[in-house]
């Protein structure tokens, strides 16, 4: 039973990263109707980022302020830059993007800060969180700060008039331009806040699964699989769907034998494919109601 | 003149749409493009906005707005109610009114212009909080009317409000339409299929016919003609 519990809340912690870049992958979505493949490189650059700051001597807040600011500022120039010239292009153009972008910043992280491993530290702590040896501080850490950046997006987008325009931007992007919105903007500022919620996931799960270029990898392909399962039209339901992925993959790969270690990353692909074939919209993704 | 439109060309890709389409509308007042489907009415709308590639010159008080973008022209207070009426539909009632005001900064104005919105239409008032998408066809078009007002256009562009509308319905929306123009100044530019409607409400009409003006008159005029009133207006 206690192994069921530490396993549970285990699969919390990693589940809460892959909620931050299913929430980073959703935000992207929602504007350009496409995934961003390179979503976890961005992350890992951020990560870098703060990395190197801390390296030399700066504190962690600091560090962590700057990689977040930087990572909002690049998301939008990478959209201005790159994106917004082939917005109308067929979505194979986009998909190369895509790619593009994902190699290149794979090869600056390795050609900057090397291929070597290095750890990062965690602001939280590692010790067993109130004395319990089911779940440690830095765990605890990164299930609330995924909690707290989904509720302040919560009351951006349901109380701002900005958050309004986004959404506007995003579900009707002619009659949004109608109503004088700067559609462009709007999906600029979506890659921006994307980009940073992305640097935030890439800073807490770096102390974990350790700093090198490829280490979002796996971590992607859970959020794509928490943001398919939680519906990608919903935010809310994109974090709940990697907590979910959290929760099972850890559970399957402790109590089902055969899994192991091993077969864990083989989870994500069968949820998303079993998602895809009975629920395709998710299991939070609305359907929209309209009369005619 | 509040409007010159002159040699106005439109284009859908390499297809032309629009072939030198000329006319003006002065402040506060309603004139009517009438013609049959196809003839390039929404087009013209559509042109106005820059939401089609178009050539030619389009002023508005004295500025060439002809290569501006959407949403620049929309805050000169132009404001275009679509043909398909462009609800938000997963926004709720009272959100789309917010959004009609997106351009303006003032916070108790626009509070108060969502309750005089609410004063033409009580009807949106009960669904303030409803998803929009859950609107009957004339409430979303009144709910297209409030938004397009929340700009506190000084001209508006209306294509077929009447579209889709039981004919109670239209005749209520009609009579808000003139009241509005009378009682605000809001210029208008009505597209309608339903031509007595529009000849009722408008003082000038132009009959387009595939992309190109081909007569223009007083509705009175227009209206009364025989031959006219056959080839172009169908009733």
């Amino acid at each position: 039973m206690e192994l069921l519990l530490q396993q549970v809340l285990a699969g919390l912690a990693n589940g809460a990263i892959y909620a931050l870049m299913a929430l980073a992958v959703v935000m992207i979505y929602q504007a350009i109707d496409h995934l961003n493949f390179a979503q976890g490189e961005m992350a890992t650059f951020s990560a870098f980022i703060a990395w190197q700051l801390i390296a030399w001597d700066q504190p962690y807040w600091l560090a962590f302020a700057v990689a977040v600011i930087a990572s909002f500022v690049g998301g939008i120039v990478i959209e201005r830059i790159l994106f917004r010239p082939i917005h109308n292009a067929p979505i194979l153009s986009q998909l190369v993007a895509f790619i593009a972008l994902f190699s290149i910043l794979n090869s600056t992280d390795g050609e900057i800060w090397n291929f070597t491993i290095k750890t990062f530290p965690t602001p939280f702590g590692r010790e067993p969180l109130f004395g319990s040896r089911l779940i440690s501080t830095h765990e605890a850490g990164m299930i609330g700060v995924t909690l707290v950046i989904l509720g302040l997006l919560y009351l951006f987008f349901r109380g701002s008039r900005l958050g309004l325009a986004m959404r506007a931007a995003a579900a009707n992007p002619d009659s949004a331009r109608l109503v004088g919105i700067r559609v462009g903007w709007m999906i600029a500022l979506g890659w921006g806040m994307s980009s940073a919620i992305g640097a935030v996931a890439g800073m807490l799960i770096a102390p974990v699964v350790y700093l090198e270029p490829n280490m979002m990898l796996g971590v992607l392909l859970y959020g794509f699989t928490g943001a398919v399962l939680g519906g990608m039209t919903s935010p809310g339901g994109a974090v709940a769907g990697g907590f979910i992925v959290g929760v099972i993959e850890n559970l399957a790969g402790t109590f089902i034998p055969y899994f192991g270690r091993e077969l864990k990353l083989t989870i994500a692909l069968v949820l998303i494919t079993a998602v895809l074939l009975v629920r395709p919209s998710g299991l939070f993704g609305r359907a929209v109601v309209s009369r005619v | 003149m509040m409007l010159e439109v002159e040699g106005l060309d439109a284009f859908y890709g390499e297809q032309q749409a629009l072939f030198g389409v000329g006319f003006g509308l002065d402040e506060g007042r309603v004139r009517t493009l009438l013609g049959a489907n196809g003839a390039g009415k929404t087009t013209v709308l559509r042109a106005l906005c820059g939401m089609v590639r178009r050539g030619g010159d389009v002023r508005f008080d004295g500025k060439r707005i002809s290569g501006w973008a959407t949403e620049d022209i929309v805050r000169l207070g132009i404001a275009h109610v679509p043909d398909g009426r462009g609800t938000f539909l997963r926004v709720t009632v009272e959100e789309n009114l917010q959004l009609g005001a997106m351009t303006r900064r003032d916070r108790a104005g626009i509070a108060a212009d969502i309750e005089q919105v609410y004063g033409h239409f009580p009807r949106l008032k009960e669904r303030r909080g409803q998803q929009a998408g859950t609107l009957s066809g004339g409430e979303q078009q009144m709910l297209a009317v409030g938004r397009a007002l929340m700009l506190r256009p000084r001209l508006m562009l209306l294509d077929e409000p009447s579209f889709g509308l039981a004919p109670l319905v239209v005749e209520e929306l009609f009579a808000t339409l003139r009241e509005l123009n009378s009682a605000m100044g809001v210029a208008m530019l009505i597209v309608e299929q339903n031509a007595a409607l529009a000849l009722e409400l408008a003082e000038h009409a132009y009959l387009l016919e595939t992309g190109r003006i081909v007569m223009d008159g007083p509705s009175s005029v227009i209206g009364a003609d025989e031959s006219i009133r056959r080839s172009y207006l169908g009733y």
